[in-house]
């Protein structure tokens, strides 16, 4: 059987970085191959040239046998490619049913079908199992919605290769699983798959083969057959990474941060929280576990003063903090990981070491008065690029050429350096590969065991399995259980997100 | 040109011996390029902000006459203290002009493209009334006010108008502000990601109200310069299009401060010299401005297409279009 796309000896620089060098690889219909890599290894780069998005310097991709041109995406889809990308390409002001079928809408006459639209998007997310409200606007929705969407809309046109970046990233575990499934069918029918993920589970789960990229080259490729997650883990890194935590006992005093009563609304002015109480002491690590959409992003930005309380208040260490006023919080010692990196957490046409600084730029030592400090800014970055192993050429690229994971590090990287008292972290680790997962969690044990109180939200329940001290399952807008790490068993945590009781 | 039937040669000889090629035609095009440097550096904050400030011909007007009123209508007062009066009569106005557009997005969430669009028209007009009503001068027919006394001229160094000098180390001022300042940064930020800027704690609203303010004020200060230093007195009709060129000169400096001053030099040469150009030449004015429109094409349009990328109105208006 000849190849459904064969890339030769692909090679693409980028100024400072050789991204891809003499890559070849292949993927035969209705087979998955998963790629897998550090981040910046080149796995972006490599399945943009695919779709046409990159013109590599050198080398052949060839879809079906016939040679694509370099830099023509409208080639790569007219010959069956479709591609979920790492950024999403989602237009925010328009409805999800808009986003699905703009480029091919279907049309009554001279005028667009809204009401076929509408019924196939439906449609479509019925047959998928990937929910999504076909009405919504895209710029009021979660993440992992988005992503939904952006599946959707590459499984809406009949492709016989199918590209995802980082598809999983964001979505549930439950999503997951039924993108997994999705992806085992449309191979079955004959579709080829190419899948980037950092989640060895997943690889070990679907894949046929695995290629693995270490520094824009290919390092090696095996199948799940040959081969197990830590076998994964170590030819990516290229050293042996532990996959479990290792952390001691937490040692908590008193309480630094509490929430009491607190109400908050979402983007459509529904109560998303609803009298939620918490409390973090200083020395622990609490995970709040549930089904995305539970009101955790509220409560995040509650917290952080980045969207309105309706009632109840916010302490730390005993101190009100202010609604609505994020620099105020955070110059309480609170610092956050947003889950929205691109939105929130980067300014992406500011340099790397710029972003190191986006919520600290006016204090000592990075300004004195109004001048701002360049100095200690790069003294600043050169220590936390370093620290933190944020692969970039330089301390002045832009945070637009980084690679997905590169950015989340520069995003922790900012907030984990800095001395606080409470740590928020939102989906901290999303898209980082399994060397800076460890790297990561190391850091936000270390910040609890330098007394920080540590509220961890994330959507991987494994994560905040093997990180929290106690976990708090968040269901309704409304903490519903608080469990002991020891008392947190997998079934039980699953049963009380659902909302069921225990 | 050929069409026209001059001779390209000529004309492009005529507009560089003009504007470039004697220390008077030299000093006149460095007058011309005084208010445009402004205007240029009004849009290009507001640009840096994420704001389209196209208001800047009416907070240049307003400035100018201010300026002129102050000019003439105080008296006894020594140049040091008159003159800096007149400048800041222009400055205040030309700021309360552009505030009035920063305060409408700001507060009421209008799009500054709309307000500054409407808030032209209300100041040119008003502006064309008052210097043909009540700030005329006694005994004219023509819309214009009375001449501005000496001790609010601005002198002239070796013949160059003084303003120049001013409003490049304005140019630089702003430059560094934005380069090494908290204030540019924050401006900087809220032009590139509003809800970075929001996470970051900068004020959006502060930012647009500073944005608007500033440039207003830039902007008022260029057409009291014009007034007191190159026309000596307050004319509607000798500032048509400055704030409009001053769009051209921010585009073509790429929104950054400092690539208006030779934006503004080359405009105001063009400018200067097409008098003479027409005269010399046979080349109409209307050709000039054709010139300026390509220029202005060429060079500005994929930088607009980025900046309007780079923005949140922008990113809205264009995201999914490719990469
Ligand atoms: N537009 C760009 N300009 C400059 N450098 C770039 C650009 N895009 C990518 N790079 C660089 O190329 C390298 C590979 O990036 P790429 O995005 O392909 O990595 P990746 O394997 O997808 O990583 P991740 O797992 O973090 O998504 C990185 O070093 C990155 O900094
Ligand atoms: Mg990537």
């Amino acid at each position: 059987m000849s190849a459904l796309l064969e890339i030769t000896n692909v090679t693409k620089t980028f100024p400072g970085v050789v991204a891809n060098e003499n890559i070849s690889i292949s993927v035969s219909a209705g087979e998955i191959v998963a790629l897998l890599g550090e981040n910046g290894a080149g796995k972006s780069t490599l399945v943009k040239s695919v779709f046409g998005m990159v013109r590599p310097d050198s080398g052949e991709i060839r879809i079906k046998g016939e040679l694509i041109s370099p830099g023509d995406t409208s080639g790569a889809i007219a010959r069956g490619v479709g591609m979920v990308h790492q950024h999403f390409q989602l237009v925010p002001v328009m409805t999800v049913t808009e986003n699905i079928i703009l480029g091919d809408e279907p049309k009554r006459g001279i005028f667009l079908n809204m009401k076929a639209a509408r019924a196939e998007v439906l449609a479509l997310s019925e047959k998928y199992g990937l929910e999504v409200d076909p009405d919504a606007f895209v710029e009021d929705l979660a993440v992992g919605t988005q992503q939904r969407i952006e599946i959707l809309k590459a499984l809406r046109k009949d492709v016989d290769l199918l590209i995802l970046d980082e598809p999983t990233a964001v979505l549930t575990p439950q999503e997951t699983d039924e993108l997994l499934q999705v992806m085992r069918n449309l191979a079955a029918s004959g579709v080829g798959v190419l899948f980037i993920t950092h989640k060895l589970r997943e690889v070990m789960a679907v894949a046929d083969r695995v290629v693995v990229l270490r520094n824009g080259r290919v390092a090696g490729s095996t199948s799940p057959k040959e081969t197990d997650e830590e076998g994964l883990a170590q030819l990516m890194v290229g050293r042996n990474v532990v996959l479990q935590v290792e952390k001691g006992d937490a040692k908590p005093e008193a309480a630094t941060l509490v929430i009491r009563e607190l109400h908050v609304n979402d983007d459509r002015k529904h109560l998303a929280v609803s009298g939620l109480n918490l409390e973090v002491r200083a020395g622990e690590i609490v995970g709040v576990a549930g089904v995305e959409g539970n009101g955790q992003r509220e409560l995040v930005e509650a917290i952080c003063g980045m969207r309105p309380r309706i009632s109840g208040e916010v302490l730390v260490s005993g101190e009100a903090t202010p609604d609505m006023h994020p620099h105020k919080v955070h110059s309480m010692g609170v610092s956050h990981i947003p889950e929205d990196r691109e939105k929130h957490g980067l300014v992406s046409s500011y340099s790397i070491e710029d972003n190191l600084v986006l919520n600290q730029f006016d204090r000592e030592p990075f300004a004195k008065s109004w001048i701002r400090n360049i100095g200690a800014l790069e003294d600043n970055a050169t220590r936390l690029v370093e620290e933190f192993d944020i692969r970039t050429p330089s301390i002045k690229t832009t945070a637009s050429a980084l690679s997905g994971g590169n950015k989340q590090k520069v995003v922790v990287a900012r907030e984990l350096s800095q001395d606080t008292r409470v740590v928020v972290a939102a989906q901290p680790t999303r898209g980082v590969d399994v060397g800076s997962i460890e790297f990561i969690h190391n850091q936000l044990i270390a910040a609890r065991d330098a007394g920080a109180a540590v509220l961890l939200v994330s959507a991987e329940l494994d994560e905040i399995l093997s990180l929290a001290d106690r976990v708090a399952v968040m269901f309704g807008g409304k903490i519903v259980a608080i469990l002991d790490a020891k008392e947190a068993e997998r079934g039980l945590v699953g049963r009380l997100m659902a909302g069921l009781s225990a | 040109m050929l069409l026209q039937g001059a001779h390209p040669m000529d004309a492009y000889g005529s507009l560089f011996s003009h504007g470039f090629g004697s220390w008077a035609g030299f000093a006149k095009t460095l007058g011309k390029a005084t208010p445009l440097m402004l205007s240029g550096l009004a849009v290009t904050i507001g640009l840096r902000s994420g704001l389209f400030n196209i208001g800047v011909q009416g907070q240049l007007v307003s400035g100018a006459l201010a300026a002129g009123w102050a000019g003439y209508a105080i008296h006894g007062l020594p140049i040091y203290i008159h003159l800096p009066i007149a400048l800041l009569f222009g400055i205040a106005f030309g700021a309360l002009v552009g505030w009035i557009a920063g305060a409408l997005k700001a507060y009421r969430g209008i799009h500054e493209v709309i307000t500054t669009i409407m808030i032209n028209s209300i100041v040119l007009a008003l502006v064309d009334y008052l210097a043909g009503h009540n700030f005329q001068e006694p005994g004219q027919t023509l819309a214009r006010t009375s001449a501005v006394l000496p001790s609010a001229t601005i002198p002239k160094i070796f013949g160059l108008p003084s303003g120049f000098f001013f409003a490049v180390l304005l140019s630089w001022g702003v430059w560094w502000i934005f380069q090494r300042t908290t204030s540019g940064f924050r401006l900087d930020t809220v032009g590139r990601n509003k809800n970075a800027a929001w996470y970051a704690g900068i004020s959006v609203k502060r930012s647009v109200l500073i944005a608007m303010g500033v440039g207003g004020a830039i902007a008022g200060l260029g057409g009291a310069i014009e007034t007191l230093g190159v026309i000596g007195r307050f004319e509607p009709t000798f500032n048509t299009g400055l704030g409009f060129d001053g769009i051209t000169i921010a585009l073509l400096g790429r929104a950054n401060p400092l690539g208006v001053i030779p934006g503004a030099i080359l405009i105001g040469g063009i400018r200067g010299a097409s008098a003479s150009m027409q005269f010399d030449a046979g080349v109409a004015p209307e050709i000039v401005d054709l010139i300026l429109a390509l220029i202005l094409f060429c060079v500005t349009a994929p930088f607009l297409s980025k900046w309007l990328r780079s923005t949140e109105v922008g990113a809205k208006i264009t995201s999914g279009w490719s990469n």
